[in-house]
């Protein structure tokens, strides 16, 4: 089933490269023309910050004092690496990651699952797996923050191995513990979106085979259906993951760092609008960057997919 | 389209932008309508509570070059930043020295000129002193018509069940501590002849007075005098303890408004049972670090600055001399209890009926007398260092300032992480 319907997808890519009509040619290149200027303002948006950023990082340069910046070369990269603050976030912001998405990856799934088979009253469960997800971060880490807050907070009063008076902020384990429970709860609906998508796309007639062939539930769930969702698993912990890299609503409402509970875009934060150096402030930002690229890389390979094939699958 | 006129201002009387923080709005409402005249109108801008959050929007504004930031309230230790950044317009010929003359106190004369220029115009001060019950320094012996020091207190209030209120939390305050304590001590955390060199700037905290501070800071954090919430104490959770249920009350180290504070809580929840218990509140000089060392009161308030890419450049400095003016300031010391920063309007009636008579005179001497935090253009940054190296005021001890003077040579030669 799918062969054919990957080789109908490639057919008009073949019929592109046969010598094109003066007509086609025509409307490409005006096309062309007209996408330019879009093309040329999408480079500007997206590649000035970013160049500038790189051009940054190489001074010496605080907001306040413009008349003291110099050239340092790469010196500003050789300080946030040697710098064991950079290394105590990074371990923090890849902490939140793993965990947040592991535990987002499962729960996603079985929501996905149900909005997949929900018959009954199929909408209103749908919009209320997705609810979270349409709640902007800084009020939801509001509302987690009070909810967890030690004086009118409800879940010390619902944990039952919690004293009353118990302080989530006060410490380093509780109050990440805090942060990764509200990135959950706001994300996870993301995640079911992409795997209902991925969901959907499971034939029913493989399903189908194996119900006749004996497999239990547990046997199709492994052989069939995550299988051939691996591309749709892989986009959404993809997103997920560069998602929850970036960190930092959450953070900023909940303990503004305190703790030593800082992500890296927290720390690139107060680098560049509290302190104002601009540039160990870029360089930061670089390394953010970079790093994006290093997790976006790893998780590719790790699940082994063309991404090129993926995109045609679906 | 009458709107977007009015937006622009390009029809009728130029508005002029002042932006305030939350302090004394309604006096500040007010003078900003008197100060307005047939040229302009001043109109109120809310900056948020946070001095944090006040800088950083007003140097977005600024860094902008954003021209409708005529007026701002600026705090003492922002002048230095944002005037080497060149965004605040200096005052100059009469101007400069109506809003700069005699009759301002050297303290706050001090912090509003960066580089031999006024930048700032000086609008109200705060100072801190040493505010006790008199019943228990009376039990403890201790004479506090003499100057006292930080030992006597810690040790007079463990003896007599009472606790000694600061503020050592992780934020500004505690640094404004650790300032006055090693000023106190006759040291300074950069070198005065250097401080205003930026990155160049001498770092002295590791001295004798250095020493001398984290000891004060050592011995009240292992002192039965601590406070319960001591590492998190800030200006208001101290204020609890002066009247308390049980116990002989406290010693506290607070800013001004502090008097006012427990006259409107007579009879109500955390202030006074009564106007006899009030009577028992008692205010002396700022504690000195070291025996024989006269102390250096911490020095705060506000100053007008003028926006170096305002439109109305000229105007804003004529409405920034009326909004400093004894008027002016007069108004928010009886009202809001935001003290002057000018003698005479110490000397004026209108106050010396709102405040006891030697409380005015203790208020402006401190001011005088008081020490600056260091006028640096990296002033943000050495206090973010100070307090990763002093916080939690338990870890202190003589190793501190070594630590602390070590930290802030890496931070102002950007080679460390803040």
């Amino acid at each position: 089933m799918s062969t054919t319907y990957v080789q109908t997808a490639v057919d008009p890519a073949d019929e592109a490269d046969r010598p094109d009509s003066d007509r086609s040619r025509a409307e490409n290149s005006l096309a062309r023309k007209l996408v330019a200027p879009a093309l040329v303002l999408m480079l500007l948006v997206t590649a000035f910050p970013m160049l500038r950023a790189l051009y940054l990082s190489l001074f010496n340069y605080s907001l306040t004092d413009p008349d003291a910046r110099e050239f340092v070369g790469l010196a500003n990269y050789a300080t946030a690496l040697s710098d064991s603050l950079f290394w105590r976030d990074t371990f923090n912001t890849v902490g939140i990651m793993i965990i947040t998405v592991a535990v987002e990856l499962v729960i996603g799934f079985a929501f996905a699952m149900v909005m997949h088979k929900v018959i009954f009253a199929r909408g209103v469960i749908r919009t209320s797996i997705l609810i979270p997800y349409g709640v902007i971060t800084v009020v939801s880490g509001f509302a987690w923050q009070f909810a967890f807050s030690n004086t009118n907070g409800f879940v010390n009063s619902w944990l039952p191995f919690t004293p009353d008076d118990f302080n989530w902020f006060g410490q380093y384990w509780s109050s990440m513990l805090a942060i990764m429970a509200s990135e959950i709860w706001k994300t996870t609906p993301f995640m079911s979106l992409l795997l209902l998508a991925g969901l959907a796309q499971v034939s029913e007639d493989m399903l189908e085979a194996a119900k006749v062939d004996g497999a239990t539930w547990w046997q199709r769930l492994y052989k069939v259906i995550l299988p051939n969702m691996r591309a749709a698993i892989m986009v959404a912990v993809l997103f997920r993951a560069l998602d929850a890299y970036r960190i930092f609503d959450n953070i900023f409402v909940m303990t503004a760092g305190a703790n030593n509970t800082e992500s890296i875009s927290f720390l690139t934060y107060r680098q560049v609008i509290e302190q104002f150096q601009l540039g160990i402030g870029s360089a930061l930002s670089v390394l953010l960057f970079l790093s994006v690229l290093v997790v976006a890389f790893v998780i590719v390979k790790l699940f082994r997919v063309n991404l090129a094939d993926a995109r045609q699958e679906s | 389209m009458s709107v977007l006129a009015a937006c622009g201002g390009d029809s009728g009387k130029p508005k002029l932008n002042w932006y305030i923080n939350p302090d004394g709005q309604d006096t500040l409402t007010s003078v900003a309508k008197r100060c307005s005249t047939d040229d302009y109108d001043i109109q109120i801008q809310l900056l948020p509570s946070s001095a944090t959050d006040q800088r950083t929007q007003l140097a977005r504004r600024l860094a902008a070059e954003d021209s409708s930031t005529d007026l701002m309230s600026l705090d003492p230790v922002f002048i230095p930043e944002f005037a080497n950044a060149k965004w605040l317009a200096p005052f100059t010929g009469d101007l400069a020295a109506k809003v700069l003359d005699d009759d301002v106190l050297k303290g706050p004369s001090e912090i509003v000129q960066w580089e031999d220029q006024v930048v700032a115009a000086p609008q109200w001060s705060n100072t801190q002193v040493l505010w006790y019950r008199k019943s228990l320094a009376e039990a403890a012996g201790l004479d506090m018509n003499k100057p006292v020091t930080w030992n006597q207190v810690i040790d007079a209030a463990a003896d007599h069940d009472g606790t000694v209120g600061v503020q050592a939390n992780k934020y500004e305050a505690y640094v404004v501590w650790i300032n006055s304590l090693i000023q106190g001590a006759g040291g300074d955390i950069l070198d005065p002849a250097t401080v205003e060199d930026g990155r160049d700037a001498k770092v002295t905290i590791d001295s004798a007075a250095g020493e001398d501070a984290a000891k004060v800071i050592e011995k009240l954090a292992k002192s039965k005098a601590k406070q319960p919430d001591f590492t998190t104490s800030n200006e208001g959770t101290s204020l609890g303890l002066m009247f308390p249920d049980k116990g002989a009350g406290e010693f506290m180290t607070n800013w001004t408004f502090v008097y006012k504070n427990y006259e409107g809580l007579i009879g109500k929840p955390g202030g006074p049972k009564d106007k006899a218990q009030f009577e028992d509140l008692g205010w002396a000089r700022y504690p000195e670090t070291v025996e024989g060392k006269e102390s250096k009161p911490p020095l705060g308030g506000i100053a007008i600055g003028v926006g170096a890419f305002s439109k109305h450049r000229d105007f804003a400095q004529q409405a920034a001399a009326c909004v400093t003016d004894p008027e002016a300031q007069a108004a928010l010391a009886v009202s809001d209890g935001l003290m002057p920063s000018r003698q005479s309007v110490y000397d004026s009636e209108e106050l010396k009926k709102a405040y006891p008579p030697d409380l005015l005179t203790l208020f402006s001497q401190s001011i005088d007398s008081a020490g600056a935090r260091p006028k640096s253009a990296f002033y943000s940054q050495i206090s973010s260092a100070l307090q990763s190296r002093w916080h939690s005021p338990n870890s202190v001890n003589a190793g501190t300032p070594k630590k602390s003077a070590d930290f802030l040579n890496q931070i102002l030669e950007g080679k460390a992480l803040l």
